[in-house]
This record gives C-alpha cells, sequence and structure tokens, in this order.
C-alpha cells in the first residue's frame, strides 16, 4: 500500500474564482483548471469536487476515500471547498465518505438541489473511462430534504421571472438597435458588463454607502459609452453603406477588444456588489427571496413601464418605431434617422447598463466576460419575440428566464441554459419571425 | 530581455500544430463564408466534436487511434446535417445566431457532468494518445496516435525548429492533412459545382432559377467545411488533451480574425491568416509581458498578457472597416454581400 500524503496547495483566487463559478453555473464563459487541495496526485486517476453550502465553499472538512485491494486516502477541502484524490483504478467503484463531524455545526449533507436524489455524506462513485469523475456535495439544513414539488416550482418561478425580467432590459435594447440600424450587436454583452463594472468602480471610490448614487452614475455613463461607441463607430459606418453582415462582424471584434479591456483592468477574479449576500426571508414552506431579489424585480417592471410608455406615446418613441418598420419611408418623412438612432444607442446602452447591475447581483459576482455569458440568452430572448420589437423581446425575455430557471428542476443544473438555446433554434425552425414579429422581416 | 528567444518561440509557430489546427478549420470557414457565403459562427462545435469524437472512440470504446478519427469526422457530418436542415434557409445574420447557438449547446453538454463518464466534464480527456497507457494500467493507449510514430526518438531540426520526434510527427501529419485539405478546396472551387457555390453567395435566386438545388449545394458545402474543422480539432487533439474550455466562442471568432486576415474567399488566405495570427499571437503574447518584466511598460505582466486579445478584437474590427477582403483578397470578389 502506498504511503499517504495530504498536500495543501494555495489555490490561486483566479482559479479559484473561475472553479466555483462552473460548477455554481454552468457557464458559458471561459473556463480554466482550478487548483484544489489534492492527494496522491501522481496516481493515474483521479477524483475531484467540493463541498459547498448553499453556493459558499465549506473548508477544512475532511473526505475519505476507500476502494478495491485496500485502497485507502484521506484529503481535507482546501479554502475553497474543493477537494481532489488521485486513484489507481479506472472503471472502478470507490466509496466516498465525508466526514460529517468535521461539518460546522447544525448541518449535515443534504439533497444536491439541481437533481432530486437523495444523497447521503457516504456515496459509491465509478471512475469512468475518461479516468476522472467529478462529485460535489451540498451541505445545508436539514429540512431540505422535504423541500415540496409546489414550493420548488414556485422558487422557481420567482428566480426566473427575476432572471427574465434582468434580461428584458438588455434585449429590448439590442432589439431596438436591431430594428433601427440592422445590427445583430455582439457587443451588447459589453454593455451589460459595463453597468456592472462601472457601479464597481464607483462605489470603490465613493464608498459602499453611496450604492444608491453610484448606479445613477453608472447609468449616465453606460448612456455615455452608447453615445460614444455610435458616434464614434456606428454612426461613420452607416453613411459608407456597410453591408448587415459586415456590420455583424465588427460587432464581434468590438465584443472581443472591449471584453479584455475589462479583463485587463478587473483581472480574472469575481467582485461583489455591496449587499449581494443579503439575507433571504422565508415567504411560505422553503420559498425564501432576498429583499435584492424584490427592488431588482419592482425596479425592472417600473423601467419597463417606463420604457413602453416612452416607445408607444412619446414623439421620439413613435419615430423610432417607424424607422424600425421602414428606415426610407421615415427618412422621407422628415424623421431625422440619425438623430433617434443615437438616442436608442443610448437609451438601449442604459438598459443593459442596468440589466448588468441586476445580473451583478443574480449571479451573484462581477467578471470580465459576465455579459458574454448571457449573451445568446440575449440573443435568444430577442429572436423568441420577433427581432426587431421590442414588446417582443420583453415577452421573449419572460419566457426565456422562467424557461432555464425552471428547467433546472428536470435536468441538471449545469445544462439549464441548453433549454434557451434548444428553443432558440427551434422558433426559428418554425416561427423565425418570433412571436410578436411579421413574416416579412425573415429575408 | 531575450530578444532572440521571443523571435525563436514566435517564428516556431510557423508550423506549431496549433496553427495547422486552425489552419484547417479556417480553411472550412472560407468554404462556408468565402466562397458559400454561409455565416457559421459555430466552427467551435465542429472542432470540438472532431476532437471529442476521437477521444471517446478511443477511451469509451477501445477503438483504435485512426478509426477513431472517422468517428470525429463522422460526429461533426452528423452536426452539420442536424444544423443545416432546419436552418440553411434562413437568412445570414438568423444563421449566425443559430450556429453560435448549436456550438454552444454542444460545449455545455461536453462540460456537463451529466455525461462526465464519457467526456471527462470539467477536467476534459486525456491519456488517448498513448504511448505507454498510465502506471497501473499499461494497455490504455497503447497502439495509439504516438505509437504510429516511425520516427527514431531524438531532436531534429535547426533553431527555431528544434524539436523532438513527437512534435515532427504531428507537424508531418498535419501538414499532409492540410496539404491534401487545401488541394481538394482548391479543385472544388474551381469546379461547376464551386461556380454554383460563389453563385449561391452573390444571388440565390438566381442560382436558383438556373434549375439547381440551392438548399443542396448549401447542405454539401457545410458538410465539407465542418468535415475540415473536424480535422482542425482532430489536429488539437493529437497534440494535447481536449477540454471543453477550448471549444469557446471565442475559438470561432479568432478563426474568423484569422480568415479575415488572410481573405475570406481565396484558397491560401486561410493558411497564411491562421500562420500571421500565430505569429502575431505568440510574439505579442511574450513580449508585453518581457516589456513590463523590465519595468518599460506600467502593467503587471499578467496585464501585458492580455493585450494581444485586446489587439485582436480591435483589429477585427479595422479588418473588416478597411480591409473586408482581406491581404490576399480580390476586392471583386467581395464576400460580404447585403
Amino acid at each position: 500500500m502506498r504511503t499517504m500524503s495530504t498536500m495543501r496547495r494555495k489555490a490561486s483566487r483566479l482559479a479559484s474564482a473561475v472553479g466555483a463559478f462552473v460548477l455554481a453555473f454552468g457557464v458559458l464563459g471561459l473556463a480554466s483548471p482550478a487548483q484544489a487541495d489534492v492527494v496522491n496526485p501522481e496516481m493515474p486517476f483521479k477524483i475531484s469536487g467540493n463541498v459547498q453550502n448553499k453556493g459558499e465553499p465549506i473548508a477544512g472538512v475532511t473526505i475519505n476515500f476507500a476502494g478495491g485491494g485496500g485502497f485507502a486516502a484521506t484529503v481535507v477541502t482546501d479554502a475553497d471547498g474543493k477537494f481532489t484524490a488521485g486513484v489507481p483504478e479506472k472503471l472502478a467503484d470507490y466509496t466516498v465518505t465525508v466526514d460529517e463531524t468535521t461539518l460546522p455545526d447544525g448541518i449535515a449533507v443534504i439533497d444536491n438541489p439541481a437533481t432530486e436524489f437523495i444523497e447521503a455524506n457516504v456515496q459509491t462513485v465509478t471512475v469512468g473511462p475518461g479516468g476522472r469523475v467529478t462529485m460535489n456535495f451540498f451541505i445545508g439544513q436539514g429540512e431540505r430534504h422535504v423541500t415540496s414539488m409546489f414550493d420548488q416550482v414556485v422558487q422557481r418561478l420567482i428566480s426566473g421571472l427575476n432572471f427574465g425580467l434582468m434580461l428584458a432590459l438588455a434585449s429590448v435594447g439590442l432589439s431596438l438597435i436591431y430594428g433601427t440600424t440592422g445590427i445583430s450587436n455582439f457587443a451588447h454583452a459589453e454593455l451589460v458588463t459595463f453597468g456592472a463594472i462601472a457601479t464597481f468602480g464607483l462605489v470603490a471610490v465613493m464608498g459602499e454607502g453611496l450604492l444608491w448614487l453610484a448606479i445613477p452614475i453608472a447609468l449616465v455613463l453606460s448612456g455615455v459609452l452608447g453615445w460614444g461607441v455610435d458616434a464614434a463607430l456606428w454612426a461613420p459606418l452607416r453613411r459608407r453603406g456597410m453591408g448587415l453582415v459586415q456590420l455583424m462582424i465588427v460587432s464581434i471584434g468590438l465584443s472581443l477588444g472591449i471584453r479584455y479591456t475589462y479583463q485587463f483592468f478587473i483581472g480574472g477574479k469575481t467582485e461583489q456588489l455591496p449587499g449581494s449576500g443579503a439575507e433571504r426571508f422565508n415567504l411560505f414552506g422553503s420559498v425564501s427571496l432576498s429583499i435584492i431579489d424584490i427592488v431588482s424585480m419592482g425596479v425592472s417592471v417600473l423601467i419597463i413601464i417606463v420604457f413602453a410608455w416612452w416607445l408607444s406615446a412619446s414623439k421620439i418613441g413613435k419615430a423610432t418605431r417607424a424607422i424600425s418598420d421602414n428606415p426610407s419611408l421615415a427618412a422621407s418623412s422628415g424623421i431625422d434617422v440619425d438623430g433617434v438612432v443615437r438616442i436608442v444607442w443610448i437609451i438601449g446602452s442604459v438598459l443593459a447598463g442596468f440589466s448588468g447591475i441586476l445580473w451583478a447581483y443574480f449571479r451573484p459576482g462581477i467578471r470580465w466576460d459576465m455579459g458574454g455569458q448571457i449573451l445568446l440568452l440575449i440573443f435568444a430572448a430577442t429572436t423568441l419575440g420577433g427581432l426587431g420589437t421590442a414588446y417582443g423581446a420583453l415577452v421573449g425575455s419572460l419566457i426565456v428566464g422562467i424557461l432555464v430557471e425552471g428547467s433546472s428542476l428536470f435536468i441538471p443544473s449545469d445544462l439549464k441554459y441548453v433549454g434557451a438555446l434548444v428553443v432558440l433554434i427551434g422558433i426559428l425552425l418554425f416561427r423565425p419571425q418570433g412571436i410578436l414579429g411579421r413574416k416579412e422581416r425573415v429575408g | 530581455m531575450d530578444f532572440l528567444g521571443i523571435f525563436n518561440s514566435s517564428i516556431s509557430f510557423i508550423i506549431a500544430p496549433t496553427t495547422i489546427a486552425y489552419a484547417l478549420a479556417t480553411l472550412g470557414l472560407a468554404l462556408h463564408f468565402g466562397f458559400g457565403g454561409l455565416l457559421n459562427m459555430g466552427m467551435a462545435g465542429f472542432m470540438a466534436l472532431g476532437a471529442y469524437g476521437y477521444a471517446i472512440g478511443i477511451l469509451s470504446f477501445g477503438l483504435p487511434w485512426y478509426f477513431a478519427a472517422f468517428v470525429g469526422i463522422a460526429a461533426s457530418i452528423v452536426f452539420a446535417l442536424i444544423l443545416g436542415i432546419p436552418t440553411l434557409r434562413l437568412r445570414g445574420d438568423y444563421l449566425a445566431i443559430v450556429t453560435i447557438a448549436a456550438a454552444e449547446i454542444v460545449r455545455l453538454v461536453l462540460l456537463s457532468s451529466a455525461f462526465g463518464g464519457l467526456t471527462g466534464s470539467a477536467d476534459g480527456l486525456s491519456g488517448f494518445n498513448g504511448p505507454g497507457g498510465t502506471v497501473t494500467n499499461p494497455t490504455v493507449g497503447a497502439g495509439g496516435f504516438n505509437d504510429s510514430n516511425p520516427i527514431p526518438p531524438g531532436e531534429y531540426g535547426f533553431v527555431p525548429f528544434l524539436d523532438n520526434e513527437r512534435t515532427w510527427y504531428l507537424r508531418i501529419v498535419g501538414i499532409i492533412i492540410l496539404g491534401l485539405a487545401i488541394f481538394v478546396v482548391w479543385r472544388l472551387v474551381n469546379s461547376p459545382w464551386g461556380r454554383v457555390i460563389k453563385g449561391i453567395r452573390e444571388d440565390e435566386d438566381a442560382v436558383r432559377s438556373l434549375g439547381k438545388n440551392v438548399f443542396a449545394y448549401k447542405m454539401q458545402a457545410l458538410i465539407i467545411g465542418g468535415v475540415l474543422g473536424a480535422l482542425g480539432g482532430l489536429m488539437l487533439a493529437f497534440s494535447t488533451n481536449v477540454n471543453s474550455s477550448v471549444y469557446v466562442t471565442s475559438l470561432t471568432f479568432f478563426l474568423w480574425t484569422a480568415l479575415l486576415l488572410g481573405g475570406a474567399a481565396t484558397v491560401f488566405g486561410p493558411l497564411a491568416g491562421s500562420i500571421i495570427f500565430w505569429v502575431l499571437q505568440a510574439f505579442l503574447g511574450l513580449v508585453f509581458p518581457a516589456l513590463a518584466e523590465a519595468g518599460l511598460m506600467p502593467f503587471t505582466t499578467i496585464q501585458a498578457a492580455q493585450i494581444k486579445y485586446i489587439i485582436v478584437g480591435f483589429a477585427l474590427v479595422l479588418l473588416v472597416v478597411f480591409r473586408p477582403q482581406g491581404i490576399f483578397g480580390n476586392k471583386k470578389e467581395l464576400t460580404f454581400v447585403k
């Protein structure tokens, strides 16, 4: 039998943020291998995973491994709740035991919230042909064992509504920009990220107490960014009469450039806005909400109502819809197309920026590629509702939000975005104009 | 600062396995977009299927490596069919969004722990190229790609191309595959088939009115380009482990940058674009951190290593705006149809 050595490796902050993130969200972004506490690193196959309490890693938990041939090993989770153990054989079963006496008082191993399987502190894992297996222990208070299906559904619906409203703020802007200029703006994701990063920067300068002031300033800055990008890039390209495909690829380049600029400044780590770990309180059963969720949903609804009024009743809103319908006719009836497009860019950017702030609370956390993670969901929402129609984007966003959150009741949570993307492809197959779009838009 | 070292490392990327992989996938994109007008933004998905099909074929089904390579290619053909049947009727930018979404679905499924036994989940797969397998199970991977290397062990070549027998074998195999691929694409686009494809790019309805089955031609282009993408993924899998974090949307965008750099509607543009892209990437990725370390730039070395990606993004913008036909493209054959 081999002698066991427990090595403790201090995971870098970057790697830990990325690793915890992959497990928690099944991200759309870049992932890099995370370091973890390792035992038997010289062995060819490995079992790895992490121990979490409601998404928070738990350090210092002892985990025992046992397998055929008298194999035994012990590992202690690191500061990020991670562990990795080398094992000698693949295509073999191992028993993995969490030593519950090393857990903090009052909590135990509970069900994986993403599945309905009852999981105990002793589990058997099979190392497959790939030679690696990942397993996670979810820790929490005992009562979560008895969460009823009804409670789960309500919780998912609320969560989905929250997520959908957040998506809506981003996608109505994308949809308006598409409607008035024809650009499928991939850089919209970076406008989303900008709102969150600007707020974070302002809070860092002004202090946490001035969050209420930092958010409006960040939104103004978002608007300035939208105006600036339009004035510097899109307006000249419009005057050159550049084709739609070219514009789309320009937006992709812009997206990459801005995204890595964010990474240049804030690095690869995840930052938090003040109040993101707010206490959750129970509504009924096991359905719980935080004050942030409620404020976030309330403000989103308010903004969407104001926006809808602006679009349907104000003069510029009407002009915007006229341009979406027929730009040349709008121009020849005396509408200042360039001026309206400029306003659309500003409004779209402000809405995207606000959506970014909400996304920072919903995820939770601020990262350089956080906007890119939901870009395809924003596109899915916009396409589902009908590209170029603002109200369609709203409906599409709510559907996508509830679908993404609701689907994790039935499928593994790291596949929850897949459902929305399948719907995106399906809608283009059966009704490419979307729910509220009109057929002639689809060339 | 070690200028000679940086220079040599950058130059070695001219025939690096990664460059060859990019060139293959970019050639596929050239066939899709440059010649066929298909806006495929999901090339990373084709590459992922090529690489994972190969690795899973060896690890889970115990196939010899050359049969496993065909599993990867077959997976990309199936993907092209599934993708093409619903989407080829759609307008360009819709196709772009669908393909990008499909590639993300592939990546998320490969990343998911639900299929971890097959795909290795977030850890990816390794040890499928051999030789010698692993400590306790020496038969795994034996007879793999590495064992098929006829070159005796040793160092060959001259600086900056001084490498061991494995790297040279990879390069030779890669160059043979790439050479054949370029030849096939060159013959294809100069054949009657190629003229129809280019006609579809310029005006689909005109080609349809000549009695051609536009959908079938587009599908053929999508499959052939997709197989080239899978070959690119295979090349990556020959050289290193496979991991879903490689096959992200950014990979597709980098391929597009290489494509537009060389010239979308050219046969040798993808190769030239990939070489320029990688040599520059390697150079910038080394020179900025070296400058930062020497105190000549006010950044940390980590920040300095990011600058190359920022440059890629803005270079793509400038390319499309000022030289959409690429370095070697012909302005008359503008591929950006409105």
